[in-house]
């Protein structure tokens, strides 16, 4: 650590006329270590870079606190490796370039190297809406939903009260004692003022009137206050905000033998492969946990009849796509940057005015133009075509073409600006050589301007290809993979790319159940084609410039 | 369409040069003109229809087709009594944060990949050129069930919070910029990182004193990038973001138009407008710097 602290006044003098750098994560930096003179320790850099790190282990440790009591045993681990990196890569010698790189490297690995990795993890998992969360989770929320009323237990008068926006209630026991618990804890002896055997006021509580309760009455007949710690011991529920009675399970769980037992009709559950409680009849209760399923996802998409047609149309229609947007703006935008590649009076008006829907941030595009292209209202229907009624966005043929389109719209600036760029790039020597022996001005075109721009945009078409290949925001805001296939079973539709597809089979916008398993699976089948087409893409891309 | 042509059309000049025919002008120039005039009516009407829709009295779909037929203030005033504006702050304040961000942490991989030799260095820069093929939304689901997961330790990286929104942008930064810099940084010649070292200075005096102040082309046009790229995106900020004062501008403006096409065509309009102008500026201001950076980034890829 000292040479850290040796280079502190030099560092001090240079900041004197540089200003110290803005922004908070990176200015842990600024200390060196490499200057030997044995002069100044501590320096203002020196410090900044303590006060940094002291941040950065306090925010840390708070994390590891909270993940030990909320048992995040994963989180909390991942939290103390990183502390450990960051403090030896910052107070140690050895790895300066680790210093500049890692900042970047935590967020990369943490939302995306994890995040893709993850995936493949979900993948092969049944999570999704049943199959939420851990067989303990599983078995507890399976207590809580069976809750009938215990026979013959006894009413108890019961207050709705409410702190903030937490509900709770307050009853007054068969003992005479007055209790008050909420969903989060379970009812505990509370001192209350009580008025006509009903509680009428208690501390850190506010009794909620009749027009309040009314308000929020869902909430209030869904609320369920434990009776004690022991989830065994049911919890007190109301119909009235009356009257309380006390509830109980249905359901045993037998931990020794893992099973579930259903006391009213004596069928005992036991857990199958699929993550379920199952019965000898069949039968499964309705939550179940995550487990592994190996390939059935993968099959689903692939083999199910109701998903894997619409999936092989959908693959396709998500190539023609990418290919016809690639095609059709690099066409266009090359045309128009030839036009005014010559010296022309106003060629810069034009410039600027051709790249003006490329400023324009990308939802809005998308979104006006499902205003424009609106069957009985827009633009192009009722002023262009004096009140034709073509359904642009709901027939499955026309609305393709207008996806494609719209992007046509949205994407000849971006190729007028790269052509523009790389025409006026190239090498004046070999047009004069191709004049001079006589090429004509398509031959020249032809064999030397179309070669020289195809190299140095190539990498960009490629780019291009691969983000229109996952172009969600426009599909989803034109017409929102609609028009949907005939099978309502699925929440697909005509002009649903791959990537719209992932978002509506993981059910994130609740119109279908949530599959985060099967899309994750489908985002796998993303990530390969684009790996295979990048790679090919790639290594023709290299064979393109050896030959030049 | 009638409005708009008349415009533009102005600029086609119209009488040939003395020395030339008309015939051989149009051959060489004129046609050149009416490209030019035909596209720009095409690429700029509808700008033009979004700007009549914004000041359109009534602010539905309908009555918005007669171009500038009516004008009033009334949509943009509207905007006042929704959640419009917290979601332009939102989407600002996201996109500064994220763009600052991404430059200092982009800035400084780059410069050690530039700088330094050390083990593992190319395969760090191979790993970055593959990740740079795989956006970060292909794994949406994944970094949703990440923030679930999250936001059960620390409530402020859970779902429906902006600073949780900001890393996760975060986790994208080096992948996609790191490149561009380092193309950039590598034209800086090392003389001067030579020269500072044996006048005593530090790795990091050389970087923030030195590389920085000679790299700013790139960083301004990688922090423009950064800003444009997250203003504008959309499923990552949809998925995330839950209660309505939390979206940004896209989630929200999308929400608009989704629901109530007709009713609300004004208010998004008017809303469209606003939210286009601090892009555009930013974009026709730095113009140049763009085209440099895009192709820049083509060649050394």
């Amino acid at each position: 650590m000292t040479d850290l602290q040796q280079s502190r006044t030099a560092s001090r003098e240079a900041s004197d006329d540089a200003p110290a750098p803005p922004g908070r994560p990176s200015r842990r930096f600024r200390l060196g270590r490499r200057d030997e003179s044995p002069a100044g320790r501590y320096g203002a850099g020196f410090l900044a870079k303590l006060a940094l790190m002291a941040v950065v282990d306090a925010f840390g440790v708070y994390v590891v606190w909270s993940a030990y009591l909320a048992e995040s045993w994963f989180i909390l681990g991942a939290m103390v490796a990183m502390l450990v990196v960051a403090n030896w890569v910052y107070f140690s010698r050895r790895v300066v370039p680790l210093k500049y790189v890692l900042p970047g490297l935590i967020f990369l690995f943490t939302f995306q190297i994890f995040t893709i990795g993850y995936t493949g993890w979900v993948a092969f998992t049944n999570y999704g809406d049943g199959h939420n969360s851990t067989k303990e989770d599983a078995v507890a929320a399976l207590l809580v939903q069976n809750e009938r009323r215990v026979e013959g237990s006894p009413a108890v008068p019961l207050t709705v009260v409410a702190d903030g926006d937490e509900l709770g209630f307050a009853v007054v026991q068969p003992d005479g004692t007055t209790a008050v618990g909420s969903a989060e804890e379970p009812l505990e002896a509370a001192d209350a003022t009580v008025t006509e055997g009903r509680v009428t006021a208690v501390d850190g509580w506010e009794v909620l009137d009749r027009a309040e309760v009314l308000a929020r009455q869902g909430e209030v007949t869904d609320l369920r206050v434990p009776v004690s710690d022991d989830p065994a011991a049911g919890s007190v529920r109301t119909q009235d905000a009356r009257t309380g009675y006390v509830y109980e399970s249905t359901l045993v769980y037998d931990e020794a033998a893992d099973t579930m037992t259903d006391t009213a009709t004596g069928t005992v559950y036991t857990p199958n492969d699929e993550g379920q409680f199952e019965a000898a009849d069949g039968s499964t209760l309705n939550v179940g946990w995550r487990v592994f399923v190996g390939f059935d996802n993968f099959t689903t998409a692939f083999s199910d009849s109701r998903y894997s047609g619409p999936f092989f149309q959908i693959v396709v229609w998500t190539f023609v796509f990418a290919f016809a947007s690639v095609a059709t703006t690099f066409l266009l935008g090359m045309f128009l940057a030839s036009v005014f590649n010559t010296p022309m009076r106003g060629r810069k008006i034009y410039r600027t005015l051709l790249i003006l829907p490329y400023a324009i941030p990308g939802f809005v595009a998308p979104l006006l133009w499902s205003g424009l292209l609106n069957r009985s209202f827009g633009f192009v229907n009722q002023v262009l075509l004096g009140g034709a009624a073509i359904p642009w966005l709901t027939d499955p043929w026309l609305a393709k073409l207008s996806i494609i389109g719209v992007n046509l719209w949205l994407g000849f600036p971006y190729m007028f600006l790269i052509c523009t760029g790389a025409l006026q790039s190239l090498p004046t020597d070999v047009l004069e050589a191709a004049k001079i022996d006589g090429a004509g001005r398509l031959r020249t075109w032809r064999s030397v301007v179309m070669p020289l721009l195809l190299v140095s945009t190539t990498p960009l078409l490629i780019s291009s290809f691969a983000f229109n290949f996952n172009n969600f925001a426009l599909v989803y805001m034109l017409t929102g993979g609609g028009p949907r296939f005939e099978d309502a079973s699925v929440p697909l539709g005509h002009t649903d790319i791959m990537i719209t597809m992932v978002y509506s089979v993981a059910g994130l916008d609740g119109n279908a159940p949530k599959d985060f398993g099967l899309a994750s699976a489908l985002s796998i089948v993303i990530f390969v084609i684009i790996a295979t087409i990048s790679a090919i893409a790639f290594k023709r891309t290299r064979s393109l410039e050896e030959i030049n | 369409m009638t409005a708009t042509s008349t415009a533009p059309a102005v600029r086609t000049p119209s009488t040939p040069t003395r020395r030339r025919t008309a015939g051989r002008w149009f051959s060489e120039l004129g046609w050149r003109h009416v490209v030019g005039v035909v596209f720009v009516v095409y690429a700029a009407f509808p700008i033009v229809y979004v700007l009549s829709a914004s000041v359109a009295e009534g602010g539905t779909l309908t009555g918005s087709n007669q171009l500038f037929d009516t004008f009033s203030t009334e949509n943009y005033a509207r905007l006042a009594d929704t959640v419009y504006w917290s979601w332009f702050a939102n989407s600002v304040l996201i996109a500064v944060a994220t763009s600052i961000g991404t430059v200092l942490m982009g800035a400084a991989a780059a410069y050690a990949f530039s700088r330094f030799r050390f083990t593992g260095r190319r395969v760090g820069l191979t790993t970055l050129l593959i990740l740079q093929m795989f956006p970060q939304m292909l794994a949406f689901v994944a970094i949703f069930l990440l923030l679930i997961s999250l936001g059960e330790v620390v409530p402020a990286l859970g779902l429906n919070s902006r600073v949780a929104l900001i890393c996760v942008y975060l986790g994208g930064a080096l992948g996609v910029n790191t490149f561009l810099m380092y193309g950039f940084f590598n034209t800086v010649p090392r003389e001067l990182d030579e020269a500072a070292k044996i006048d005593g200075a530090t790795h990091a005096q050389t970087y923030w004193t030195i590389i920085l102040r000679l790299v700013t082309p790139i960083l301004a046009v990688v922090a423009l990038l950064s800003i444009i790229a997250t203003f504008g995106e959309f499923v990552i900020a949809r998925v995330l973001l839950q209660s309505e004062s939390n979206w940004t501008l896209a989630v929200g403006l999308y929400s608009w138009v989704s629901s109530l096409l007709e009713a609300n065509w004004g208010l998004f309009a008017a809303g469209a407008v606003i939210s286009t102008i601090p892009i555009l500026a930013l974009f026709l201001f730095l113009q140049k710097y763009i085209v440099g950076g895009l192709t820049a980034g083509s060649v050394k890829g």
